[in-house]
């Protein structure tokens, strides 16, 4: 189980004044009743709950400044939330935190076809971003399963893929600026066209940062031409090694599809009882979406047709038509709601080398039979972005806890190939006790450097992405020098 | 000093005493930079991991960008950024400026591509961040933030980059008769469309140029279908050689000045100064020579202009007060000593 700081006592003592500061600067926009509050005790890590001191949901970027300078001013921690979406914990309160959502920030403030980029308010969600586009032609390229529901803000706190990254790259490869508020309220803009401010490259830095140096407020973002057209296959394989060979193979090739994904045969039985797409019932699966113009595509799915056959598959499913395509994405897209038919899961999402996948899967296989848990994998494999779901019972006690250490040794284990813990959910406070893996001492050292510098009191999110220990002497350095009645 | 190893780069950094210029080729030095003690990173040569099917390259800093780019073409694979090209590169320089060329309208810059890096910072400690797989958001990106810095920060040991298959067809269109204000425009109508547009730019002696690159057949298809799209610009022709390279600006007389603006903005910009030296990623960055000493006088505009050769350094507008305080911190911590040459 996850262990998080004990709360500060002086702030949940001057609750009061607290909260009546916050609605005296913005009468209309603050939650205080527990009733309300707990509507934001959590985010899609829902086995985490924790009720926050307040809720505000501020419209403008002048008033999260008024408010992130009001919190500084007193010295309580601000936990930031886009529609909180993360799957790692990343907006979930504290007790003694100040919860600021940017659910009443969904405006579009300029979308510029000539320069190829939309600016928003960072509540926006990533799905609309691209609906405002759509008309012109364009779209927003990164879409992580949860565009529908997921913000902007969000997204840019962690970094976030999806499924075409491949070609398009995550957040950070399309966004060209933001509007960022400090904690002491500033108002900063970092990048600028291209992406390029004329000194360090902060807004490279605050991508991902999980919430952890300021408040994006407002994204400028690239925004592409949509392709002519778009195609899937899917490949069915009877054996993980030759599905992951396969990719090697086609990416070797000098192809570069927009999508590869991955389906093993636990999580195609699952789909198959759930969305009844009709895939074939075997080891691995794959679906390989190719772009471009008729002519195009052809040309590109008989390269891949060729490379398929040298490892045997079973099935080479092609869409001739829209229904087709519709069929063969319908599984894979109704994956995760079929697992969740199995009962409650962890979703991982540690990185690999493509070229480990046959180790990786295997090793998953075996620590699978270990435990005695059901993992089943679905994942970008074109990337070498896993995502296993392991499956587990929450009303069976210590299921929990088996699920997290079964989770603990695939991350352990994508590390040691040459991988990373998280390749698109981020740390949260998730894998945060696991960076230790990953990385050494002077490696997170540098990393809380720049924290240091963007918010010296660490006063936002700020028991995330490192281990507790790590970071106890920067977030009690704030509690042992403030003075009884700072608040 | 030319250190070897990594370790010998830590010890040369934790026994400086006084400025220390970090440097790889030498070919991208702004005005006022390389004024400290040379430390030469050519040493650290050398491929550590090439693994084409993973589209994973780890190299050591000091390598000749020549050296990588020849391995790669080796085995039909290029750097997944087109790097800018000046003769006598290292990837590490080109990594610590962010040189990135044509083809960041498509394939986006240095920073984009480069995956992982070592470093050495300012006390002499190694810090890692990223790694050899391109989907990663295990703690921050400092990746990022170290591509670009200019030796400013610590001295880059070893980089990742993600690769990408050589084109196996390549061809140029172009509008021989614009003048650069006008070629943006056309560039735009490119950029905006399904053509997969790889290159997109104007350069006085070619006109405005567009290429695109990819599968034989659909390269072909492309090029008709985007001559098509441009008629109303002018007369589109599809280009004899390679007229790429030149787009970076060689010396001439006079301060060289790198400006990076929105392409809607160009033509007011355009209308302000000297006919450039060359308009590249779409209008988004103009090249352009100035008497020695001067400054130009821009219109309000959403990017910067800076002069990258010649009289001292200058940047307009000034830096966010901000932004610029955040800077300054930063190289405070990674460098408490002060002990790297930069110039901001």
């Amino acid at each position: 189980m996850m262990q998080m700081p004990q709360p500060d006592a002086s702030v949940l003592a001057h609750r009061d004044a607290i909260v009546a500061r916050l609605r005296d600067a913005l009468p209309d926009a603050v939650i205080d009743d527990p009733a309300e509050t707990r509507a934001y005790e959590c985010d899609a890590l829902s086995a985490y709950r924790c009720t926050p001191l307040a809720v505000v949901l501020p419209q403008t970027t002048r008033q999260v400044s008024r408010l992130l300078a009001l919190c500084h001013d007193m010295q309580v921690p601000v936990v930031p939330r886009g529609a909180g979406t993360s799957l790692a914990g990343g907006s979930m309160p504290t007790a003694d935190s100040v919860v600021i959502g940017l659910s009443r920030m969904t405006q579009v403030l300029e979308v510029s076809p000539q320069d190829r980029l939309i600016r928003v308010q960072a509540g926006r969600t990533n799905l609309s971003v691209s609906t405002a586009v759509e008309g012109l032609g364009f779209f927003y390229a990164p879409d992580p399963s949860s565009q529908l529901a997921c913000a902007i803000g969000g997204n840019i706190a962690m970094n976030s893929g999806g499924a075409h990254c491949l070609k398009y790259g995550v957040t950070t490869n399309n966004l060209l600026g933001v509007t960022m508020v400090l904690m002491d309220g500033s108002v900063v803009e970092l990048g600028g066209p291209m992406g390029e401010s004329g000194g360090l490259d902060l807004l490279g830095v605050i991508c991902g940062s999980e919430g952890q140096m300021g408040i994006v407020t407002e994204a400028t973002l690239r925004i592409l031409p949509r392709p002519a057209g778009a195609r899937p296959v899917l490949i069915g394989f009877d054996s993980s090694e030759s599905a992951g060979a396969c990719v090697a193979a086609i990416i070797r090739a000098g192809v570069i599809p927009v999508a590869i994904e991955f389906m093993d045969r636990p999580c195609i039985r699952a789909t198959e009882e759930h969305a009844k797409a009709g895939y074939p019932d075997c080891e691995a699966l794959l679906i390989v979406e190719v772009e471009g113009t008729a002519p195009e595509i052809d040309e590109q799915l008989s390269l891949i047709r060729d490379i398929a056959q040298g490892f045997d598959p079973v099935e080479f499913r092609e869409s001739r038509s829209e229904d087709e395509a519709r069929r063969i994405w319908l599984g894979r897209k109704s994956a995760f709601g079929a697992m969740g038919q199995l009962g409650d899961y962890i979703c991982l999402d540690g990185t690999i080398p493509v070229t480990a996948l046959p180790k990786v899967l295997a090793g998953i296989g075996d620590l699978s039979q270990q435990y005695g848990m059901t993992v089943a994998n679905v994942f970008h494999a074109g990337d070498g972005n896993m995502h296993p779901l392991i499956i587990y019972d929450a009303n069976t006690p210590g299921d929990l806890d088996k699920a997290e250490a079964i989770g603990a040794d695939i991350m352990r284990l994508c590390v040691q190939v040459g991988g990373c813990l998280t390749g698109e959910h981020g740390v949260g406070i998730e894998k945060r006790d696991l960076m230790g893996v990953q990385f050494d001492p002077p490696d997170l050292e540098a990393q809380m450097r720049v924290k240091d510098a963007f918010d010296p009191h660490w006063l936002l999110n700020a028991a995330k992405v490192f281990p507790l220990g790590v970071s106890a002497p920067r977030r009690e350095r704030r509690l042992n020098s403030k003075a009884p009645d700072a608040a | 000093m030319r250190p070897d190893t990594e370790t010998q780069v830590a010890e040369a950094i934790r026994d400086a005493t006084g400025p220390l210029s970090i440097t790889g080729g030498g070919t991208r030095l702004w005005p006022d930079e390389g004024q400290g003690a040379r430390l030469d990173m050519t040493g650290l040569s050398g491929i550590t991991l090439y693994e084409p099917e993973a589209l994973t390259l780890v190299v050591r800093a000091g390598t000749p960008l020549a050296e990588v780019n020849q391995t790669l073409a080796a085995e039909g694979q290029m750097l997944g950024f087109e790097p800018s090209a000046l003769e006598g590169s290292t990837i590490g320089g080109v990594a610590a400026a962010n040189a990135s060329g044509p083809r960041r309208v498509l394939s986006g810059a240095a920073r984009d591509a480069l995956i992982g890096v070592r470093f050495v910072d300012g006390q002499g400690q190694v810090v890692r961040n990223g790694g050899r797989v391109m989907k990663n958001v295990t703690g921050y990106d400092l990746v990022k933030l170290m591509a670009g810095s200019r030796g400013t920060l610590g001295a880059l040991t070893e980089l990742s980059f993600r690769t990408t298959p050589l084109p196996q067809a390549c061809t140029t269109l172009q509008l021989a008769d614009l003048d650069p204000a006008m070629a943006v425009p056309a560039l735009s109508e490119a950029l905006g469309g399904p053509f997969d547009v790889s290159a997109a730019a104007w350069h006085p002696a070619h006109g405005t140029l567009i290429r695109l690159e990819g599968l034989a057949a659909s390269v072909a298809s492309r090029a008709a279908a985007l001559s098509d799209r441009l008629g109303g610009f002018g007369t589109v022709t599809q280009m004899q050689g390679n007229p790429w390279p030149q787009l970076e600006p060689a010396a001439a007389g006079g301060d060289l000045w790198r400006i990076i603006c929105r392409p809607s903005e160009a033509a007011a910009l355009l209308s302000r100064l000297p006919v450039p030296l060359s308009l590249d990623w779409g209008g988004a960055l103009i090249h352009v020579c100035l008497p020695q000493g001067s400054l130009p006088d821009l219109p309000r505009f959403s990017g910067h202009a800076r002069r990258i050769r010649g009289d001292g350094p200058a940047i307009l507008p000034a830096p966010h007060p901000v932004a610029a305080r955040i800077e300054r911190d930063l190289r405070a911590r990674f460098d408490p000593r002060g002990i790297f040459q930069g110039t901001h």
